[in-house]
């Protein structure tokens, strides 16, 4: 090999993440990645430098959620590294692509608790789908590669590479793989033909079907072949927190979303259906409520790319392992000919679905005391902004309004951490998000509580022209935790008072790191503050809505009970008709 | 003992059993500790493990022995399956396969006892291997049932030490089917 060819493993390094078709990194330098910043400073690869490791994890996830290509984080070892544990669980739980590139102690100083050490690949072992450690300069390539490999094929997940400084400094040559073989791994694309023929028999001879809808719907790509099987076999579909614009929210066979917050008509619908068809879902605790008492009569279809998921919580009657965009044109063709045969009568189960939406539809109620509606606020956005903004949500209430309240209607417009429940997700998300989608407006749907938690980037979105919008929907309160000291502990406020409609004043926080900030406290200034956060392009805007704070999340099914026991509204359950009991 | 999920659903006719899966893995730094990771954190308790090279210096290959029901079984398949350095697990069938495992022990003798302990020995096929004043140190080699029985035995005699290796076992005839491969 002649000199020409020899580089540094930390140029190896970017020229691999330029191979994989990154385009956007977000991270911060620090020792061990310091040789990696050298020829980051001279590439094609935007950086961005944030103001903590975990907005560079979630602005990765941000980014991957939103483009559907795999985010990119970067830190430096120890702190820098467990920084991004948060984020990297966070993207692991929700199936989201992203590759962290962490700086390491150099090899021989591993394992001697060196400044700056912290066993990354351990650590994020149980939250990661796969985690390198790489300590020498010619396995960096080969290792970012089959980091993107994994991430972004079969069930998509977060891949942690940690390479160690002196191998960032060593000479090698470039060799980046053309194909990847893995011996381990090999994700299963196409369900088998004979499993498709049994799923189309099941909904054939179903009268009550469901088209239970989750995440892998959106991760597939799979929302126009998903429209095309609702609309053949005429069921009703709920879509969960993670695949809300999966299928369009003004359908008419769409019930809403199931769960501990979903609609009456889509908790009941699930309940009383004699087939689920699962596609994406992983019969999470907060859709099926108590586990033994969800869905008891309902035969189940399930379409998952992971074959872990099918029979994981509920039994499966069918499992159908495979990419689900596959699946469901494969599944198309299968029905047709079943409903040639026997095509079900839906309309007495469809009469009873659509009358639980029509008689237990979402609501709110007008606070008394002329204060403001948090659901009135994120509905205005929603309304005012339109199905093509994408909507980034943290954790809590303010996210289970946004999921409730906003109309989506195509895929890769709501973003929010759904399975690990992060709060402080927002920001960073969103900034991640714009990045990916420069062109489309993007709002952070922000709580107080999760605004406190990761706001610095706001500073990082200033710099780097990213004009994100964040409603802040200020309950001055840890808004979902004291519901539920409302709700289950005797009205005991135990540590939920934030004290944010006085502390921090956040349109001077805002203005302070170069957003601009605007503060909202009645409803009938709403829609003129919304219109005017919408015209402004060229900065981040924040908004402080100060609203009511005894607000509720309803309909709940509480924690541990049956989704036969939800409640619409506090203290008042649906009164069903004597037939559907 | 299997910790189950509290809320998984039961079946009627499912019942708890001991399992003995080969895992073949890629050699490399830290398979073991994703293994037992994986264990640890779904909640699988394991009887034994045991870990070694193989006929291939790339691979190592693990004998776990567990203890679950059949549902648990499928569960604990398909989680290790997704392990990327994971790359075919068998269930070994212990009426086809070889089982064995290694056993260490010091039995305390005096010269009343010692004969006795040394017949012992003869009759399980096993071996002396240190003999001191008061102790014999036996090797025995076996499956799990005879292994115990040899202890039952030698008990009385008061047992001062005892180390036992992980269950290691091997399919019989030409080549095992593996679970993971049929899947793909």
């Amino acid at each position: 090999m002649s000199d020409a060819t020899k580089m540094t493993g930390a140029s190896s390094l970017v020229k691999a993440l330029e191979a994989s078709g990154v385009d956007v990194m977000f991270g911060i330098p620090g020792g061990a990645i310091l040789p990696a910043y050298d020829p980051i400073f001279d590439s094609k690869i935007r950086h961005i430098l944030v103001r903590h490791e975990q907005g560079a994890g979630h602005a990765a996830t941000g980014y991957a959620q939103a483009t559907g290509r795999v985010g990119v984080c970067i830190a430096t070892s120890g702190p820098g590294a467990t920084n991004l544990v948060t984020p990297l669980a966070d993207a692991q739980m929700d199936s989201v692509p992203i590759v962290a590139i962490t700086g390491q102690v150099a090899s021989g100083a591993i394992g001697t608790d060196a400044f700056q050490e912290a066993d990354i690949r351990g650590i994020t072992m149980p939250v990661t789908k796969h985690s390198f450690l790489v300590t020498r300069a010619e396995d960096i390539a080969r290792s970012v590669a089959e980091a993107f490999h994994i991430a972004s094929t079969g069930r998509p997940g977060a891949v942690l590479v940690d390479i160690a400084k002196d191998a960032l400094q060593m000479q090698t040559e470039f060799n980046f793989p053309k194909s990847i073989e893995l011996g381990g791994y090999n994700p299963k694309i196409e369900a088998p033909a004979e499993a498709i023929r049994d799923a189309a028999a099941l909904i054939a001879q179903s009268k009550a079907p469901v088209l239970y809808i989750g995440g892998g719907a959106i991760k597939a790509g799979a929302h126009k072949e998903l429209l095309k099987l609702a609309e053949l076999t005429g069921a009703p579909v709920v879509t969960t927190l993670m695949a809300r614009g999966a299928f369009p929210d003004s359908h008419p066979q769409h019930l809403g979303m199931p769960g501990m917050h979903g609609t009456v008509a889509a908790v009941t619908a699930l309940q009383k259906a004699d087939l689920l068809i699962t596609l994406g879902a992983r019969f999470d605790d907060r859709v099926t409520g108590k586990l033994s008492t969800f869905a008891p009569g309902a035969k189940i279809i399930h379409a998952d790319i992971d074959p872990a998921e099918i029979g994981k919580n509920r039994r499966a009657d069918v499992g159908l392992v495979g990419d689900l965009k596959l699946t469901i044109e494969a599944l198309i063709p299968a029905l047709k000919s079943e409903f040639k045969k026997n095509q079900p009568d839906l309309s007495a189960w469809l009469s009873q679905a659509y009358g639980w939406r029509t008689r237990f539809p979402l609501g709110y109620d007008h606070p008394t005391d002329g204060s403001v509606s948090p659901q009135y606020v994120i509905e205005r956005i929603g309304k005012m902004s339109g199905p093509d903004a994408i909507y980034v949500a943290g954790v809590g209430q303010h996210q289970m309004w946004a999921s409730q309240f906003i109309s989506y209607e195509k895929p890769r417009t709501w973003l929010n951490s759904g399975g690990l429940g992060t709060m402080g997700y927002a920001v960073p998300a969103a900034m991640g998000a714009k990045v990916g989608a420069p062109d489309t407006t993007v709002w952070a749907i922000d709580g107080d509580g999760c605004f406190q938690m990761t706001n610095q980037e706001l500073v990082t979105c200033a710099l780097n022209n990213i004009p994100i919008k964040v409603a802040v929907i200020n309950n001055e309160s840890l808004g979902m935790v004291r519901q539920w000291q409302t709700l289950f502990y005797n009205e005991r406020y135990s540590n939920t008072e934030l004290h944010s409609k006085r502390i921090p004043d956040f349109a001077k926080l805002a203005d302070a790191m170069g957003c601009v900030g605007l503060t909202c406290d009645s409803t009938k200034d709403v829609d003129k503050i919304i219109a005017q956060a919408m015209e402004i392009n060229d900065r981040p805007v924040v908004v402080d809505f100060s609203v009511h704070r005894d607000a509720m999340v309803w309909p709940m099914v509480a924690a541990g009970t049956s989704n036969d026991d939800i409640v619409n509204a506090r203290s008042l359950a649906p009164i069903w008709d004597s037939q559907e009991l | 003992m299997t910790q189950s999920h509290p809320d998984a659903p039961s079946s009627s006719v499912s019942f708890s059993k001991t399992r003995t899966l080969s895992v073949l893995v890629e050699n490399s730094p830290g398979v073991l500790a994703r293994v037992s990771s994986l264990f640890s954190r779904r909640g699988y308790n394991i009887d034994s493990l045991a870990v070694g090279p193989t006929e291939n210096p790339n691979f190592s290959r693990m004998t776990i022995v567990i203890n679950v029901e059949d549902h648990a079984l499928e569960q604990v398949i398909a989680q290790l399956d997704k392990l990327i350095n994971v790359i075919s697990i068998t269930e070994l069938d212990p009426v086809i396969s070889v089982q064995r495992e290694l056993l260490l022990v010091k039995v305390s003798t005096d010269e009343k006892t010692r004969s006795q302990v040394l017949e012992t020995v003869q009759l399980f096929r096993a071996k002396v291997v240190d003999v001191a004043q008061d102790a014999v140190t036996i090797e025995a080699t076996g499956n799990t049932e005879k292994i115990s029985a040899l202890l039952r035995v030698l008990e009385p005699y008061g047992i001062l030490e005892l180390i036992q290796s992980g269950l290691v076992a091997m399919s019989r005839g030409l080549k095992p089917g593996s679970i993971s491969e049929d899947k793909r």
